[in-house]
């Protein structure tokens, strides 16, 4: 199984989604946001911390009112690239605005079983052995916590989550399953266990948070403390708004695109003023909510659209980005998640989104399905080799090659074609038997992707955590637990 | 005279056109039309008609939603009336809805609560992070039907079990339908926790809110 990453890089292809006249009018628009309807921080670490800047903070509402000028001399303070650290420092990953990776998607709630088929409520040992796929395959460059641990406790699942990936993958944790300061407090502990201290941890952030803003205008408490406490560690920490055209957001995708950056900027400003230089990222996967019921759609034309121009956003602010792509709400592996994932990873990559998130899902991030996860990395690797586009050189052109084969010859025999046969891209999900071959089996991309998934499950031995390493976490997590309550919570 | 009014209310609630609804009610009462044929000749047959239209999926949700705020405001504004007359507004049930304790995600709560609103049930929205004591004494308080919980975390969503347990525990279980919803339920979380109905969106929960009431 590979070790290697895959990443795009140094794109060919590129695309002009807003200007720059366009971006400035929305970045006016959020400081209007900001400073003339506020945003809600319930946390009184935060609603502190804004006070102390000189914020006009309405402590009986929790609404805060920030002039613009705080607003941008706190984002001035974001480090504009660092590496997210992993537990094989040869897969570090580094978000210097060059790099485009994959994580799987989280957090879902039930999970499409790998050997029954069946559909059923997800446990931690789904979080194990999604890991240890992801860990198999070159596309997956980083971890979210794919599903819910839902048979551990309430309480302290999120730690038993990151460290059932840290013990199965040697790659990057991104968790975006805790949101309270005393799980963040612990899961801080816990990746200081890897990287040899808190010192070490600034140094090599092994673990890093994503928290999701409460749209429109608004973020959760604990959300709030726990991100102040990981930027506190220098944990790289992003908020995520998915404002949604029509129901938490402007039914207009500027207006959508605005209330979603109030919400990111605010908060990303917030972790500044609290501790200058702190590594941020932003992080969005906003949509549009269906008209006809409201329901939440996970693709479309306005998600691919937003993909591409948050990170213009994002750019303009000089932090990375984290985005949501995949996440079909097809039911199946199907015609609609072909398309979706399609254009939603291939929109947010050709700017140069830093972090796409992720691979996997069926049903708007609900159901995890392995086939789903295989097919959406081969989507990623398609969308890689289409960002690089086509070279011309005098070794691409071939005119010697076409000099010796001439009229009416054939380039199969060529020395030339025999090098650079291997830049084509070679699927490993599409079907391009003959069609009696097809037509005697009958089987299909959702097959082999699956089969796939399970060989790898079957085989894949990843480099193991240091078992003392696992009992000290443990510890961690116990210390946690309320007493008397660590039955499991269903 | 009284006809063409009802028409113009049918048409404000149709307009998702709260304050026009709220004036003509009040003509209404100048003109001493009884408020229960206000609200059943006028007002209802607008909601009626934006309800059908987008069962046909030839409206879409705002204007239901549009609709279901502008009956709000008309049947708020006849209720002193309604209650001087001593006529009562028959409903089709009492529901507490609430986001539970923990969770702050509102919007789908919102949403039912609006729909059931508009639908003919006596909503009481509690909110959002509501305790299991508030939900059930509230439920008790106004003699609810059904009590209604939203969320949308799994380590939130076990509240939803709390609240049954704790009926259960008190002896309240058979007083009240429990209808759950939120992203993370699903029909095998309903079948553990014993709940009565879910939906997975708000058309559907007022569909289960009326099958629950026998109003279906």
């Amino acid at each position: 199984m590979s070790k290697n990453i895959k990443s795009i890089t140094n794109p060919k292809l590129k695309l002009e989604i807003l200007t720059p006249a366009e971006v400035k009018k929305i970045h006016d628009a959020t400081l209007w946001i900001i400073e003339k309807v506020g945003v809600k921080f319930p946390s009184q670490r935060a609603l502190d911390v804004w006070t102390a800047n000189g914020a006009e903070v309405d402590r009986g509402r929790q609404i805060v009112k920030v002039r613009g000028e705080i607003i941008e001399a706190a984002l001035k303070k974001c480090p504009p690239m660092y590496p997210l650290a992993a537990r094989d420092p040869n897969q570090d990953l580094s978000l210097d605005g060059n790099h485009v990776y994959v994580g799987t998607d989280g957090c879902g709630v039930e999970v499409i079983d790998i050997h029954t088929g069946g559909r059923r409520t997800s446990k931690i040992q789904d979080v194990i052995d999604i890991a240890r796929v992801a860990d198999a395959t070159e596309e997956v460059a980083f971890h979210w916590v794919p599903v819910s641990a839902q048979d551990m406790p309430v309480e302290s699942r999120g730690l038993y989550e990151i460290k059932a990936i840290w013990e199965n993958s040697t790659k990057h944790v991104q968790t975006e399953s805790i949101y309270d300061a005393a799980e963040a407090k612990a899961a801080i502990e816990m990746a200081a266990l890897i990287a040899g201290g808190k010192e070490a941890l600034r140094k090599r952030p092994v673990l890093s948070l994503m928290q999701c803003s409460a749209s429109p205008l608004g973020h959760d408490g604990g959300s709030l403390d726990a991100a102040l406490l990981a930027a506190e560690a220098g944990i790289p920490t992003g908020f995520m708004t998915m404002a949604a055209c029509l129901t938490t957001g402007p039914a207009a995708m500027a207006g959508t695109l605005a209330v979603g950056n109030a919400e990111v900027i605010a908060a990303t400003a917030l972790l500044q003023l609290a501790y200058p230089g702190a590594p941020v990222f932003y992080a969005a996967a906003q949509t549009a909510s269906d008209p006809r019921n409201g329901a939440y759609t996970g693709g479309g034309p306005e998600d691919f659209l937003f993909g591409a121009a948050t990170n213009v956003l994002s750019d303009f602010y000089n932090i990375p980005l984290s985005m949501g792509s995949f996440a079909t709400g097809a039911k199946e592996p199907n015609w609609q998640a072909g398309i979706e994932n399609s254009l939603s990873t291939f929109m947010a990559g050709i700017v140069m989104s830093d972090m796409l998130l992720g691979v996997g899902f069926l049903h708007g991030s609900r159901i995890w399905s392995y086939a789903e996860m295989m097919m959406d990395c081969e989507i990623f690797s398609i969308i890689e080799k289409i960002m690089r586009g086509i070279v011309v050189n005098d070794e691409t052109l071939a005119l010697d090659t076409i000099a010796a084969v001439g009229p009416a010859g054939n380039y199969l025999a060529q020395k030339h074609t025999r090098k650079h046969m291997l830049d084509l891209f070679v699927p490993q999900f599409m079907d391009r038997r003959p069609y009696n071959e097809w037509e005697s089996k009958r089987d299909d991309a959702r097959d082999w992707a699956l089969a796939k998934a399970r060989r790898i499950l079957a085989e894949h031995q990843p480099d193991p955590l240091d078992p003392k390493i696992g009992a000290e976490m443990a510890k961690i997590i116990m210390s946690v637990e309320k007493k008397g309550a660590t039955e499991p919570a269903r | 005279m009284s006809e063409e009014l009802f028409q113009k209310m049918a048409q404000s609630i149709v307009d998702g056109d709260a304050d026009a609804a709220v004036a003509l009610a009040k003509e209404t009462i100048t003109a001493g039309i009884p408020p229960l044929d206000a609200i059943t000749k006028g007002f209802v047959t607008g909601v009626n008609i934006v309800g059908d239209a987008f069962g046909r999926g030839e409206a879409y949700l705002p204007e239901l939603v549009m609709a279901g705020e502008a009956m709000k405001a008309a049947v708020a504004t006849l209720d002193p009336e309604l209650k001087e007359r001593g006529t009562e507004r028959r409903t089709l049930g009492k529901v507490v809805i609430a986001t539970v304790d923990g969770d702050i995600h509102e919007i789908g709560k919102s949403l039912v609560a609006t729909m059931l609103g508009a639908s003919g049930f006596e909503v009481y929205d509690l909110g959002v992070d509501v305790e299991i004591e508030k939900i059930i004494g509230t439920a008790l308080n106004v003699n609810a039907d059904i009590i209604a919980m939203s969320a949308l975390l799994t380590t939130t969503m076990v509240k939803q079990k709390e609240v049954i347990e704790e009926l259960d525990k008190e002896g309240l279980r058979g007083k009240f339908k429990v209808m759950v919803g939120g992203a993370p339920v699903t029909r095998d979380w309903v079948k553990t926790i014993g709940a009565d109905g879910f939906s997975e969106d708000a058309i559907g929960a007022v569909n289960i809110a009326k099958q629950l009431v026998g109003a279906a």
